[in-house]
């Protein structure tokens, strides 16, 4: 039966109910279902792009300074893992830029940062904090503007999204069913997007970590997706604790990676501009942490 | 009811309503002539029915053929069982996906079944004759004495009771990454097509230790994966010709002759998606089910969510027609997708004419559309109440509007009764509908025989 009044069609629960199909398709007999599995995945994209859509919405809306502020708590009781020690003098810095009077100064700003494709993501997490909405016509004082919305550049983009607390780039390493191939993706949050210098670190070399392992561990991929010797990848198969199916249950940043995996992974669904809508998106599924942890925790 | 006077207070019927879950049928198939019917379920078993012949004798008052279309029991046998792939860790469930029947070529049927990765061909044959009169074994089968025997006879063969043997031919393994969907026969009598999640072999029915990969479509990065096949089938005339869906919604005909690997496609049938109807929800909806061959072999029949699509091979911008299945759903799909409905696999067919389409639904319902006159109808696949050579009453699904006496309402659907396979016999209007553990078949006796155009 239906029940028509129960159902919440809103971006944030659909994005909870298919998080949950895809940890329970964990455990479902028979193995991943790639189909359903890929279907959930594009009601997660679409979910996240509403997500994001109504936080945009929502924020260019705000007008008043005490409305910004309550804005800017929420969103920190949401993302505790934006907010370490190091960032918390940042943050402050950046209320109290954006104060009273200067609101409009800092609301233009932003909105200028909003249309640079290469803007940095602090950029982001001002406009969280700003209100954009003021374009009053004037030239920012760019000093005022670099404090305000932009992190001393360049930083890249890994350290400043740790999942559990640390400056590190999360690691996710996925199994090839094929070709028993271990890959490593390190910095798991949309690492195409990622401008890191060091591209090695930041996952965009996937390809050499993954040669690398091959030579390693002496596993021939050239006889095609056949394994010729089974106790080679039966080997690796113990030694790999960790594959994209094997999460381990307890490791909640797993989970989140796995979040950013259906963010980044299937890349076909993602727009491959490095936009700020994409750059905001890194901070809905950074949020996104907390809901799974909600989810954990049944 | 069977309930006693006596005992009126402990109420069994509920267990009457318990399925199993092994016993619920996953596939229905008939074969060239419609004579067998298989099923398969999700236990690993197949049912193989075969229809009654009336004696020449008698025949129906109707004043139809010597068939009574009654069809019973032939065989049964346990196909595939439970597995485990222990490199992945996987377990590998017995469910048969599909079974597809062999063309006969002799006394013996030949059909094939899938699980999830093997597929496997079975021979099925009658044995109603045994030998006796042995010279060394007695009636028993016990040795003889040598000693004792002081003549030579020769066997003969006498008339038995009548047993059907099954015997699995050829087991076809390690083809498969990802889960079979489909396999189909193709007319050249040896070869067929298997088609998992991203790739299609194609193998000769003789050979069992290797296959050919003719559609690829796994990028080199998973993470770019932006669509599956959902099912494949080859051409019921042209055995160079087969056609795959995906889960896009999107079909694609491939000539084998244009080269090994058929990654590219000869023709893609796509429908531009209407952006007035996006929604969350838009690519599971649009996703392909299932895809026939019309038996004309000009035609191809889709199956999505919602809709039945009508497709001509010699246009690929969109649909010839299209049917609305169950469109009241439309407004109803979040609920549909906490549930899982949403996820349903429906599977459709032709009629022998291609005159009619058929397709299920749920709450036991099924549609039939006429190709002519775009009508359709929903009939109903249930016990209580359909009694045998009872005339099955057309049934609504209110939404809306005026109700009549009789029609169920949206929300009074029961989604655990879905109608998911189905078969029609090859050449007279008789169908087979699987609904949950229970197989119901329906004969047209007004036109038996389907009206050739």
């Amino acid at each position: 039966m239906i029940h028509t009044m129960e159902c919440a069609a809103d971006a944030q629960s659909l994005i909870s109910i298919s998080l949950m199909k895809i940890h329970n398709s964990r455990t479902q007999r028979g193995g991943i279902k790639l189909h359903k599995n890929l279907l959930v995945s594009y009601v997660l994209r679409n979910a996240r792009q509403v997500y994001v859509k109504e936080k945009y919405a929502e924020i260019y809306r705000m007008q008043q300074y005490e409305e910004v502020m309550t804005v800017c708590n929420e969103i920190q009781e949401l993302n505790p893992l934006d907010l370490d020690a190091e960032d918390a003098g940042d943050e402050e810095q950046a209320r109290a830029a954006c104060c009273g009077e200067e609101a409009s100064l800092c609301g233009s700003a932003c909105h200028r940062g909003a249309a640079q494709p290469a803007a940095h993501a602090r950029t982001a997490s001002a406009l969280f904090g700003c209100s954009p909405l003021e374009d009053g016509g004037k030239e920012p004082d760019p000093s005022y503007y670099r404090s305000c919305c932009m992190e001393a550049a360049p930083v890249p983009h890994c350290d400043q999204f740790p999942a559990n607390g640390s400056t590190h780039c999360n690691i996710t390493t996925v199994l090839d069913l094929d070709t028993h191939v271990v890959t490593t993706v390190e910095n798991g949050y949309l690492h195409q997007d990622c401008c890191c210098c060091d591209a090695l670190q930041c996952g965009q070399g996937a390809q050499s970590p993954a040669k690398k392992r091959k030579v390693e561990f002496g596993f021939c991929t050239s006889d095609g997706e056949e394994v010729s010797d089974l106790t080679s990848a039966r080997k690796r198969a113990k030694r790999e604790d960790c594959s994209y199916f094997h999460l381990d249950y307890t490791d909640t940043s797993n989970i989140s990676n796995l979040i950013s995996i259906f963010g980044s992974g299937f890349t076909g669904l993602l727009s491959r501009q490095a936009d700020l809508e994409q750059i905001c998106s890194k901070q809905v599924l950074a949020s996104l942490g907390a809901w799974t942890r909600a989810i954990v925790a049944f | 009811m069977g309930e006693d006077a006596e005992s009126p207070k402990i109420n069994h019927t509920f267990l009457r309503d318990y399925v199993t879950e092994a016993d619920v049928i996953s596939t229905v198939e008939f074969n060239q002539t419609g004579d067998l019917l298989a099923t398969g379920d999700k236990g690993g078993r197949v049912v193989i029915f075969q229809r009654e012949t009336e004696s020449k004798g008698e025949s129906e008052e109707v004043g139809e053929t010597g068939d009574s279309g009654e069809y019973n029991v032939y065989s049964t046998f346990q196909s595939h069982e439970p597995d485990f792939d222990y490199l992945k860790s996987l377990e590998i469930e017995e469910k048969i996906n599909k079974i597809r029947w062999l063309p006969q070529q002799n006394a013996a049927h030949f059909l094939l079944s899938t699980n999830d990765k093997t597929i496997k061909l079975w021979k099925v044959s009658e044995r109603d004759k045994r030998p006796e009169g042995y010279n060394l074994k007695d009636e028993e089968g016990r040795i003889k004495d040598i000693s004792t025997i002081t003549s030579l006879q020769v066997p003969v063969l006498k008339p038995t009771d009548l047993m059907v043997e099954v015997r699995p031919r050829r087991v076809f393994s390690n083809g498969h990454t990802y889960h079979v969907n489909s396999i189909s026969v193709n007319s050249d009598g040896e070869t067929y097509l298997s088609a998992d999640d991203l790739r299609i072999n194609m193998w000769h029915l003789g050979i069992t230790d290797r296959s050919f990969n003719i559609v690829d479509i796994k990028p080199a990065n998973m993470e770019d994966l932006t669509e599956v096949i959902t099912a494949a089938e080859f051409h019921p005339h042209h055995c160079h010709l087969f056609v795959y869906s995906s889960s896009k919604g999107t079909l694609r005909l491939c000539d084998m002759r244009a080269s090994a690997l058929c990654d590219r496609h000869t023709k893609l049938f796509e429908e531009p998606e209407d952006p007035g109807s996006r929604s969350f929800f838009s690519e599971i909806i649009s996703s392909v089910s299932d895809v026939k061959f019309s038996h004309s072999g000009r035609y191809l029949l889709t199956r999505d969510y919602l809709t039945a699509k009508v497709w001509d091979l010699n246009m690929d911008k969109g649909p010839v027609e299209t049917y609305q299945v169950h469109e009241y759903l439309r407004s109803k799909l979040c609920s549909l997708y906490e549930n899982d409905c949403i996820f349903d696999k429906f599977e459709c067919v032709w009629n022998s004419s291609d005159s009619v389409i058929m397709t299920g639904a749920y709450n036991s319902f099924f549609r039939m559309f006429d190709r002519e006159t775009g009508r359709g109808v929903t009939l109903e696949a249930w016990r209580e109440s359909s009694k045998p050579r009872a005339v099955l009453r057309t049934r609504r699904v209110y939404n809306g509007g005026k109700r009549r006496r009789g029609d169920v309402g949206v929300d009074s659907l029961d989604f655990t009764k879905k109608i998911l396979h189905m078969a029609w016999h090859p050449s007279e209007n008789i169908i087979a509908i699987a609904a949950t553990n229970n197989l119901y078949i329906f004969q047209d006796r007004v036109n038996p025989e389907a009206q050739v155009q």
